[in-house]
């Protein structure tokens, strides 16, 4: 500073005083060349503080980008943390009306799930949701459930969650968010014009009526709609067939004979909980050989849970079912050109057996079309099921239950249009993520820097969110109110069962500001709602209210079957087909994953880590193709390869698929999340990068290149039978294995069954069971034991993800899945039997055998696993020091062992997602399932104060509740009369390895496949 | 043991002595004493045992890191939730074998020869038992915790399970290691005192002849010392066919196919003795080079020794074609499975590796100009050590890899902390035995003067 007399930094005091005089001065000052700006004091101020803000501007990349984000969310979450609310300190004197400590409390409400709604019960311990169960009462489940549903419970806890709301990327507030809301709104023009508003599909009546009011108020407003995955081509084949979008409902428990082109409907789409529980019902052999067994022939391009179980597969290129339709169409009497685009011919004998077989059950079967296939096909099946006279007896049609049924490609496509056209200025996005799963055709992303003003509503603050001005933090279901239609229209009310954990709003707050109820509560809105809509007034309302909401459901609403019949020209109009070059091109399919949906639980570490179906693959998606056309183009498992499509590209692995179709490619959408959460990131690729506007279900002529890199996928069970040169991998476990000498699947036919019930039988095992030189131990009391149905699994995860849930089992990332250490205490276990190409696929659910002569307990040396006199296998996790020696000695190897400190102690936001029955265990100790002894507990201590036996049922497991086929059931087997013993009574009955002698207390019953006569051998 | 009878007890059909001759009592004391006190510590002892000492500290970081996060470090998993940790303390609770039965089974039976060598097999056994006892400790989950395996009085009457084989280990071990301890100093006692006696510094004078208990080398010490040895070696001699005899049972109380058979204690108790032979071979071959003790342990020690290790395998070799034989005997399917999977499966060439050098290889040994060959006998012996390794690693890993639910079978990788971890024990073996020849007698000066008189004894009536 003493060198002024240096020209250059003379300091221009005329300037500094000008400066200061401007109201561009700083309030505090701390040295004349500060104000002067000389360089001298830049370089000072360059040296104590480098501009390495600056410098990350220049070479920005998206490593930087986001670290930068995830400190900057950190951040986030820190000034939040810091705003507490305001609370008062009440002694515990007079606690809130019901809650007993220890004992949880149970709530209905409705979760929104694949563009419907479903029943959930919810279990609450001192006001914290803690575990997800379906709702007996609820048409769309009967208590069946899945895998979103139990894993959601974890999204509401999520720290990743959105938790502030967010003002060109800076932390604001929802006061500040509603000004600004309300500024804008005066700012258009008096009816709306240049307002946008893009959701998802809205099944929920009082959101449609809100909808609606503002578009009223506002009648230059549009409403768009997007769903990525969701029932489209359902919608538009109806529209094509009746004229109307209608909402199909089907009823599984009435056919005999069900034909799926692509459907995977037992895991995915409206009411598949429901459906899974009506088809396994026909799968029930508790009548014996006298049991009405259904038939299920699936026609596929990827190997699916519903294949899994049907009793014949044909593995078809996507792109050819159309031509299985047409035939089947033919078959049934509907008029239609035959398909000019067919690639391969079909097997004659199948079709032909299949449509005679269809035709043989007139009325009481079901054709079902896949969401990946074009409308024109679900039109076609629409066609099927009348000509067959199915129509009113196992398919049923009602009005749509959506608020606004509109094609939504269409809808995006205007948007787009309206954007790039600069008609749009004011964009309310409301849960939605199209930045991510838009169309890649319509470049969203570059459209929507032409709107003035963009909102995001949602969970996250995912890729949209970042492009948006304003981010407002949703109110997870749990959180908030509303309502929503299930599959046949049953109208459940969602009910928060937390106060906000965040600063989170529902989308009904957010219209509400636009419609002039600003601030009005989402439970008003709701309620308002269908006050409005009742014919009931007053005390009689308030009673209706009170036991909807204690039902979950409003009784009664569910829509009226309509009676339609398909237009007659509608084959000839949509069917004709010119002959294009690409028909024996490579397709590319794209699914929803099983796992992660479209994309919107990526942020979910129970479903990333849950092994989907069939693949078993955890963390990542990969490029699925058959064994015959991995030999075909050389693609070994593993290689990291590069898919063309329509000069777009994507890169993932490739994964070998038996069963997969020929020539046939299919991709899972849901990842290559690159914002919205630290669990989603570099998790696969995204589909969405090659799907379409035009192909959204697939495409042909997709190219595959390989990059010569190879890609590691975290598998939990090893099957992949096939190198590139065909020959058996002999590297991990192969699927080929005799089990014939293992005899852990146990299957007949319906014909072998009826003629030998007891084929699951073996006489050596018979003797076995009283080998022992001591006398058996002697049972007074309860003895518990559980069934697995292996009719009835349809192999969907949801028993795993309501085991993770119920007994707060530990995520342990991809890297260590890849090591062998997933936790998960019951396991799908898939083997394959036949030829690669079409081969049965078969389904065990794996878990504790509990056996009676438990090989892990004798070998443990400080006794932490030890025999209770009900016959549990227990675990003491006090006791336990680690030896693993009991997972060795565990011939099912269904023993988990924490080899790090697995669970999450650090984050304080999964606290109250614990379940607190169940230890929450810490690093080194061995564990496995217990048949969630903490129910079993429960109801003991339930039963003692009322001085009576445990009533059969009363004890329901996590992964019993949670299976909707209802294939796992749980009781005491010293019961006689209880419905485990009557199963376990059945010929099917057997054990597991029972020629060891470790006596299971979980047995199976085997498989009975009925396939047709027609097309055996 | 078999192949030298107790015809030769007293190595009287040999013509080759079992020292050189021309050595008196005052040679033998000068040879051996003089590497402790008058040597001094060489350059090439002090690099060896730097190098011993940075492996040991690399086990110091293996042990910490383990602390801090967790068994997961290694390559466990599950279905192989053992891996190396147990692999490798078989391997040198097996190496620990040797010592034992040279200095306790061998006095029993009167075999002169094992005199050069039961000092520094003893001192061999003491540390292997280290390192393997470090292994069962190291590889619990929770290892704050091994205290649980003790029968200890505690307000909740928690007793250890005591039908587990792990229990069974833990007696086994720390009694074989304490007996092998005591054996160990107690035949050191009279040589103390000769390095008592002999010892130029204060240092040395005191603590040598603190650890000589007051020896005076009177008769009723030598008679006390006599019985105590004789008692010992008695002690010692079942523990040396019972510790192993446990440690397969930590097996074969399993149900896994390859760890459940009847053949394991015998062939796990010659599978010991034949890995120990070779450690002590691969670590007299240098020793005697380097401190020019070939007057003391000659060809025909380790003529012996290989021998010995023909014979033990075997019987090694035995066990593995009976439990060949009663997988194709038996058809279980499972027994069957096991064998096929090793001769076909992933880790085949881990198998075959095996048989060739425990199997194989050793057979050269029947060649005399093999058995006489220096540098033959130390490569044979590394390879059988190798073999003797691979064995564990069989029995351990390939079992567990693929048992009875397919849908669980995985393969096992070791990680590099795996390696780290069994290079540490070789750090903790080394730079004990390192200190051991620096301030130790290696070999019995006592017993040697014993043999220098039998020997001239026998010249004199071959002369006749």
């Amino acid at each position: 500073m003493n060198e002024t007399s240096n020209p250059k930094n003379a300091v221009d005091l005329a300037a500094v005083r000008a400066k200061l005089g401007s109201d561009k001065a700083p309030r505090f000052w701390q040295s004349i060349e500060q104000l002067a700006e000389t360089s001298t004091y830049q370089e000072f101020r360059d040296y104590e503080f480098p501009p390495s803000a600056g410098k990350a501007n220049d070479t920005i990349n998206r490593r930087d980008v986001l670290k930068l984000m995830a400190a900057s969310a950190a951040m986030a979450g820190l000034s939040a943390c810091t705003k507490l609310p305001p609370e008062k300190i009440v002694p515990y004197a007079h606690p809130p009306e019901e809650i007993i400590p220890g004992r949880p409390l149970f709530y209905a409400t409705s979760m929104p799930e694949s563009g419907c709604s479903v029943g959930v019960l919810v279990e609450s311990h001192m006001g914290r949701p803690t575990k997800i169960e379906g709702n007996p009462e609820h048409p769309g489940s009967l208590g069946g459930t899945d895998v979103f549903m139990q894993s959601s419970i974890l999204n509401l806890y999520d720290p990743d969650r959105s938790q502030v709301v967010l003002n060109e990327g800076r932390v604001s507030s929802w006061t500040d968010f509603v000004a600004a809301m309300v500024n804008e709104k005066t700012g258009l023009a008096a009816k709306g014009a240049g307002m946008a508003i893009l959701t998802r599909t809205v099944t929920s009546p009082a959101l449609g009526a809100q909808m609606k009011s503002l578009l009223a108020q506002n009648p230059d407003a549009k409403w768009y709609q997007y769903e990525p995955c969701g029932g489209h081509s359902a919608r538009e084949g109806s529209r094509m067939v009746f004229g109307r979008p209608v909402n199909t409902v089907y009823r599984f428990d009435q056919a005999d004979v069900v034909v799926s082109l692509d459907a995977d409907f037992l895991v995915s789409g409206a009411g598949h909980q429901r459906y899974a529980r009506d088809f396994s019902s026909r799968r029930d052999l508790s009548a014996g050989a006298s049991s009405k067994l259904n038939r299920l022939y699936v026609a596929e391009s990827m190997s699916t849970s519903t294949g899994a179980v049907a009793d014949h597969r044909l593995p078809l290129r996507s792109s050819d079912i159309d031509d299985l339709a047409r035939q089947l169409a033919a078959a049934a009497g509907v008029a239609v050109p035959p398909s000019a685009n067919a690639s391969s011919k079909l097997p004659a004998e199948w079709v032909g057996a299949v449509g005679r077989d269809l035709s043989a059950h007139k009325g009481s079967s079901i054709v079902i079309a896949g969401e990946q296939q074009p409308p024109f096909v679900h039109a076609l099946v629409h066609a099927i099921n009348a000509a067959l006279g199915n129509v009113g007896k196992t398919v049923i049609y009602t009005e749509s239950l959506e608020a606004d049924p509109v094609n939504q490609t269409d809808s995006l496509r205007d948007l787009v249009n309206s954007m790039n056209a600069g008609r749009v200025n004011f964009l309310l996005i409301l849960g939605c993520n199209p930045v991510y799963d838009a169309p890649a055709d319509f470049n969203f992303t570059a459209a929507l820097q032409n709107v003035g003003l963009r909102i995001h509503h949602g969970l996250y603050q995912d890729e949209t969110a970042e492009l948006c001005h304003w981010h407002a933090p949703a109110a997870h279901y749990l959180e908030s109110w509303s309502d929503g239609r299930a599959y046949d229209g049953t109208v459940g009310i969602v009910q928060p069962l937390i106060a906000p954990l965040y600063d989170g709003h529902s989308t009904h707050e957010i219209l509400a500001l636009f419609t002039g109820d600003s601030g009005k509560p989402g439970h008003d809105i709701v309620r308002d709602y269908w006050q409005s809509q009742r014919s009931e007034k007053d005390k009689a309302f308030e009673a209706l209210w009170e036991t909807s909401l204690h039902d979950g459901l409003i009784a009664g609403t569910a829509l009226p079957a309509i009676s339609l019949s398909p237009h007659a020209d509608f084959a000839a109009q949509g069917g004709a087909q010119t002959p294009s070059s690409d028909a024996g091109k490579l397709e590319i399919v794209f699914r929803p994953d099983p796992s992660l949906g479209d994309g919107e639980f990526a942020n979910n570490s129970w479903l990333q880590e849950l092994p989907k179906p069939i693949t078993r693959i955890c963390w990542d998606n990969a490029v699925m193709v058959s064994p015959g056309t991995a030999q075909q183009i050389d693609l070994a498992e593993g290689d990291y390869v590069k898919l063309k499509l329509g000069g777009r590209e994507a890169q993932g692995g490739v994964h070998i698929v038996p069963g997969h179709a020929d020539n046939s490619v299919t991709v899972h959408l849901g990842f290559g999340r690159w914002r919205g959460g630290n669990v989603l990131l570099e998790r696969g690729f995204s589909g969405y990068l090659l799907r379409t506007s035009s192909a959204p279900g697939f495409a042909r002529g997709v190219e595959i290149e390989k990059t010569g890199k190879q890609f590691s996928f975290a598998v939990m069970q090893f099957q992949t039978p096939v190198e590139s040169n065909g020959k058996l991998v002999d590297e991990e476990s192969e699927s080929a294995v005799d089990e014939g000498e293992r005899d852990l699947i146990r299957v007949a036919t319906f014909d072998e069954f009826q003629k030998n019930p007891n084929f699951a039988r073996r006489e050596d095992e018979e003797e076995t069971k009283d080998y022992s030189i001591y006398p058996r131990y002697k049972y007074d009391g309860y003895a518990w034991g559980m069934s697995i149905d292996l009719n009835r699994c349809i192999g969907c995860n949801a028993c795993v993800a309501a085991c993770v849930s119920e007994n707060n089992i530990a995520v342990v990332g991809k890297e260590q899945v890849m090591r062998g250490r997933i936790m998960h205490w019951i396991r799908i276990d898939t083997y394959f039997s036949g030829g690669l190409d079409n081969p049965e696929m078969y389904y065990e659910p794996m878990p504790c055998m509990q056996c009676e002569n438990a090989p892990c307990e004798y070998v443990c040396p400080v006794g932490a696993t030890t025999h209770s006199a009900e016959g549990l296998n227990d675990m003491t996790y006090n006791r336990c020091v680690g030896t693993r020696y009991c997972s060795n000695n565990c011939p099912y190897k269904v023993r988990r062992f924490n080899f790090f400190l697995f669970s999450d102690y650090k984050t304080p936001s999964l606290y109250g997602m614990r379940n607190p029955n169940v230890t929450v265990r810490s690093r080194g100790v061995m564990e496995k399932c217990t048949y969630c002894v903490q129910r079993i507990n429960a109801a003991k201590i339930r039963s003692e104060v009322e001085n009576r036996m445990i009533r059969d049922g009363e004890i329901v497991t996590a992964c019993q509740a949670a299976c909707p086929a209802e294939a796992i059931i749980f009781g005491n087997v010293n019961d006689p009369t209880s419905r485990v013993s009557k199963l376990k009574a059945q010929p099917r009955d057997y054990s597991l390895l029972a020629d060891l002698n470790t006596r299971p207390r979980t047995t199976y019953l085997a498989r009975v496949r009925n396939p047709n006569p027609e097309l055996r051998g | 043991m078999a192949s030298e009878g107790s015809g030769k007890a007293l190595g009287v059909a040999d013509t080759e002595p079992i020292i050189a001759r021309g050595h008196t009592l005052e040679t033998v004391t000068n040879k051996i004493s003089s590497i402790i006190l008058t040597r001094g510590t060489t350059p090439g002892w002090l690099i060896g045992f730097l190098i011993a000492f940075s492996m040991l500290m690399l086990l110091n970081l293996v042990i910490t890191l383990l602390m801090i996060k967790g068994v997961g470090i290694w390559g466990i998993r599950i279905p192989a939730a053992w891996g190396f940790a147990i692999v490798n303390f078989v391997w040198w609770i097996g190496i620990g074998h040797a010592g034992t039965l040279i200095s306790a089974i061998l006095l029993l039976l009167h075999q002169q020869w094992r005199t050069s060598i039961n000092r520094f097999a003893e001192a061999m056994t003491i540390f292997a038992v280290m390192c393997a006892g470090m292994f069962p400790l190291l590889h619990m989950g929770r290892p704050w915790l091994f205290f649980y395996l003790m029968p200890y009085p505690n307000p909740m009457w928690l007793w250890p399970q005591f039908r587990s084989p792990l229990v069974w280990d833990v007696f086994a071990v720390s009694t074989y290691f304490t007996v092998s301890l005591l054996f160990w100093f107690l035949g050191m006692i009279p040589d103390f005192a000769t390095l008592r006696d002999r010892a130029k510094h204060k240092a040395g004078q005191i603590i040598y002849g603190m650890l000589s208990m007051g020896w005076r080398g009177s008769a009723v010490h030598w008679s006390r010392y006599e019985i105590a040895s004789v008692l010992l070696a008695g002690l010692a001699t079942p523990l040396v066919v019972s510790v192993h005899t446990v440690v397969s049972f930590d097996f074969t109380i399993g149900i896994i196919p390859g760890w459940h058979t009847t053949i394991f204690p015998p062939y796990f108790v010659a599978g010991a003795i034949y890995s120990g032979f070779a450690l002590v071979l691969t670590l007299a071959i240098p020793i005697r080079r380097v401190y020019h003790l070939e007057d003391l342990v000659t060809a025909r020690h380790l003529d012996i020794m290989a021998k010995v290790m023909l014979a033990t395998g075997l019987i090694v070799a035995y066990g593995y074609g009976i439990e060949a034989f009663m997988a194709f005997y038996s058809g279980d399917y499972y027994e069957k499975f096991m064998l096929t999977n090793r001769l076909h499966g992933p880790y085949m060439g881990i198998y075959f590796m095996l048989l060739t050098c425990n199997i194989a290889l050793p057979q050269l040994l029947w060649i005399r100009k093999v058995r006489r060959s220096i540098p033959a006998l130390f490569v044979i012996s590394l390879i059988v050590n190798t073999g003797m390794w691979l064995e564990r690693f069989v029995i351990v890993v390939i079992s567990l890899a693929r048992d009875f639910v397919p849908s669980s079978w995985r393969m096992y990788y070791p990680t590099r902390w795996d390696w780290a971890t069994y290079v540490g024990t070789f750090g903790l073996f080394f730079t004990c035995f390192y200190l051991f020849l620096r301030f130790l007698p290696m070999i019995s000066i006592v017993e040697v003067r014993a043999l220098v008189h039998e020997t001239n004894e026998e010249d004199l009536r071959l002369h006749k």
